[in-house]
């Protein structure tokens, strides 16, 4: 349908919902990011909390299980001050028949102001923010193999926190990218804040047949793909994909695509290495480097909070300052 | 009754002319063209100057969702879109609920007809296998002595090519038409996008062209080893049209469709996830559009069908994936086919012959010309009309359409089904 492409920003180029990084501008990325670091202090108080979402009810609807993603939505939810519902759906009304079109609108009769959504189907954040009603918002917390772009926005803050400007980096996204939702938004992400060069580094069985045309360089060698670059996101490899012929075992794929230290030798020296979580260790990465000095993991998941704080203040109208 | 249509534009596919003249109708029949034969008097006339005289659309593949599948449609409702529309004859795939894998319910599928007034003809295509189940073999003979015009087993695979070899022999010995959608489930997969730029975006699991191809260089080497009398219905990919141009010239004994919404959509047209727009096979690339035209242009595909799955409001009312395939397509078929024509791929009786003449021959069913002794299924098309394609307007009761705001031009004034004005604007 037309018109779709601006779901997420209203007449005024605002944030309305936030379904994917792409569509959006570099603006709104940058907006983003400053906000969230005017909200890094909130966590830093005694009482972690800003009035901004104060008399807003917000429904995290997770037709998928999580434990990253949602506790640290939930965590910005509530350093916002909102009101907060949260449900497993895969567990309670789908089971029983219910459409996912009944779901939402049985929640919306409860006078809900936002949805944080993750579902297992590409596209289903754009099908709930057609639906809900006038005013109502839509943050998509992953769909299907689509786009996760609150994560992909947290490795921007990451990226931004060590590299300062994206303009002369190089960043090699490592991994299953064909199934990866965080992929995907991290590319679009990354050329939208004008990053040097882009690389995705997989075997062709995890790569979708037309990967250039994101906007990357592809690599099936790990080690010409980690020359010089100064970021390593590494995704993680979900064990099923041992089944269906994709891959022919984990020990291969860690020889031909585990990071290793010898390996990230080949980046920068100040690369720094990423990972979106939970990761497997000695499967895509060493756990050398992921407690290794060039590792900021942990950081990541920290900034997820003041990220996930700024788009739903964005979405209130809030923007640029926790005060 | 007898009936004389004056001054029409009439369309033959098989001369391949059109030529301003009267027709002359009676007992069913064209019996005469641009004279009256002795003794002819008319109990009706219509003026059809300024307009074109065709012979009835031959559909050679549409589900009416009858029986079995209420909320989406019915026998009624969709030979009253198809007369509406200018189709006057249907061929149904047998994957109704219950499958048309016995004589039960290809004489159901009769009487529901009948009971609804006969407003178009409706054609059985018997199953297979016993259930679609991929199996064992239907009672192909006696489906067919029961009225069914072919064998197919939809979109449901057969369980290996033993199956298929064997299905296809014994259809072969009965002189029975097979009709193969040639689709491999493993590459299909849960795929719902073709494999290409656009699926990579969106993150749609995709289909590869080889989910068709593979299977369709297996099915031509079993149609080569067995001699039976092949069908190829809705293909979509550039190469598949090759191989068939190339097993066509090697003699073998095949024909082909696609689905008239694929010389139109491709796989940009999902847009950002619209339901409406999700077909198996998938919507293609640009390049696979290009080459189904030029397949419909030199005859390598033979016939275009609407490929009609009507829905419910509910089966598209999904995210992109776990919405249902298909689109609603008697209301469009003709309107499109005209919109072929005036993009000069085909001269309009050639383009028409892909909508009538080809697939009666093919399937072995009347009508599908304009000559003296033909059935007299035809209808006036006024072709100044405009109008825009608008799905609440639908006849069919499914209005998934794919083409909603689309500008057409082009409108059936006249229906007729054996000699019978069947529908009138």
């Amino acid at each position: 349908m037309p018109g779709n492409d601006n779901l997420q920003l209203d007449d005024n180029g605002r944030l309305r919902h936030f379904l994917g990084i792409e569509g959006l501008n570099q603006a709104i990325l940058t907006e983003i990011l400053d906000t969230a670091e005017s909200f890094t202090s909130v966590a830093d108080r005694t009482i972690k909390k800003v009035p901004i979402l104060r008399g807003i009810t917000v429904a995290n609807l997770f037709f998928e299980a999580s434990t990253r993603t949602r506790s640290t939505f939930e965590l910005a939810e509530q350093r916002l001050s909102a009101d907060i519902l949260s449900l497993n759906v895969d567990t309670s009304a789908t089971v029983k028949g219910e459409s996912l079109l009944d779901t939402l609108q049985n929640l919306e009769a409860m006078q809900i102001d936002m949805f944080v959504i993750r579902h297992q189907d590409s596209g289903s954040a754009y099908f709930f923010a057609q639906h809900v009603r006038p005013g109502v918002s839509v943050l998509n917390a992953g769909d299907g193999q689509h786009e996760h772009p609150t994560q992909a926005m947290l490795d921007m803050y990451t990226i931004r926190h060590y590299k300062k400007d994206f303009r002369n980096l190089r960043v090699a996204i490592v991994g299953d990218i064909l199934h990866s939702r965080v992929a995907r938004s991290q590319i679009h992400a990354l050329n939208l804040l004008n990053t040097a060069e882009v690389r995705v580094i997989a075997p062709r069985t995890l790569l979708p047949v037309a990967a250039e045309s994101l906007g990357v360089k592809v690599y099936e060698d790990l080690e010409q793909g980690l020359e010089d670059v100064d970021v390593v996101i590494m995704l993680r490899l979900q064990k099923e994909r041992m089944r269906g012929a994709l891959l022919p075992s984990e020990k291969e794929y860690f020889r031909k695509y585990g990071l290793s230290q010898e390996r990230l030798r080949r980046a920068k020296p100040d690369a720094i290495v990423m990972h979106p979580g939970p990761a497997n260790r000695g499967v895509e990465i060493e756990s050398s480097v992921m407690d290794g000095e060039q590792s900021v993991i942990l950081q990541q998941v920290s900034f997820g909070i003041s990220v996930r704080m700024a788009v739903m203040a964005m979405i209130v109208g809030h923007s640029g300052s926790a005060s | 009754m007898s009936l004389l249509i004056r001054n029409g534009l009439v369309i033959a596919p098989a001369a391949s002319t059109q030529h301003e003249a009267d027709l002359y109708l009676q007992d069913g029949k064209i019996v005469g063209i641009d004279k009256a034969p002795a003794g002819f008097e008319a109990t009706e006339t219509i003026d059809a100057t300024g307009r074109w005289v065709m012979p009835g659309l031959v559909d050679c593949q549409a589900r009416l969702r009858d029986p079995g599948q209420p909320e989406k449609a019915n026998i009624e409702s969709e030979t009253n879109a198809a007369i509406r529309n200018g189709i006057t004859t249907l061929c149904l795939p047998p994957d109704t609920q219950p499958a048309i894998d016995n004589s039960a319910t290809v004489e159901l599928i009769h009487h529901r007809n009948e009971m609804f007034g006969h407003r178009a003809h409706v054609y059985p295509v018997g199953a297979l296998t016993r259930g679609l189940g991929g199996e064992q073999l239907s009672n192909m003979a006696s489906l067919r002595d029961n009225g069914c015009i072919a064998f197919s087993n939809a979109r449901f695979p057969l369980a290996n090519n033993l199956v298929q070899r064997r299905a296809m022999d014994y259809a072969a010995g009965q002189q029975a038409l097979v009709i193969i959608q040639p689709l491999d489930q493993e590459l299909l997969g849960n795929g719902c996008a073709h494999e290409g730029a656009i699926a990579t975006r969106l993150g749609l699991p995709a289909i590869p062209e080889a989910a068709e191809t593979a299977a369709l260089a297996k099915d031509i080497e079993l149609v080569a080893q067995t001699g039976a009398r092949t069908h190829f219905g809705q293909l979509s990919c550039a190469r598949s049209v090759d191989m068939i141009r190339r097993a066509k010239a090697k003699g073998l004994p095949i024909s082909a469709d696609c689905a008239i919404h694929q010389l139109f959509l491709t796989d940009h047209d999902i847009g950002y996830f619209d339901s409406n727009m999700f077909t198996i096979p998938p919507l293609r690339s640009a390049s696979d559009r290009d080459a189904l035209r030029e397949g419909v242009a030199d005859g390598t595909i033979d016939c275009l069908c609407s490929d009609h799955q009507p829905h419910e409001v509910d089966a598209k009312l999904k995210p992109f994936p776990s919405a249902e395939p298909g689109i609603s397509g008697l209301d469009t078929l003709l309107p499109l086919a005209l919109r072929l024509v005036e993009e000069g791929l085909l001269p309009l009786p050639e383009l028409i012959a892909r909508l009538t003449l080809n697939p009666a021959r093919i399937l072995g069913l009347p009508g599908g010309d304009m000559a003296v002794g033909a059935a007299a299924d035809l209808i006036i098309v006024d072709p100044e009309t405009h109008w825009i394609c608008r799905a609440a307007d639908f006849v069919s009761k499914g209005k998934n359409t794919a083409f909603e705001g689309w500008d057409f031009r082009g409108s059936v004034t006249h229906t007729l089904v054996a000699g019978d004005i069947a529908y009138q604007l």
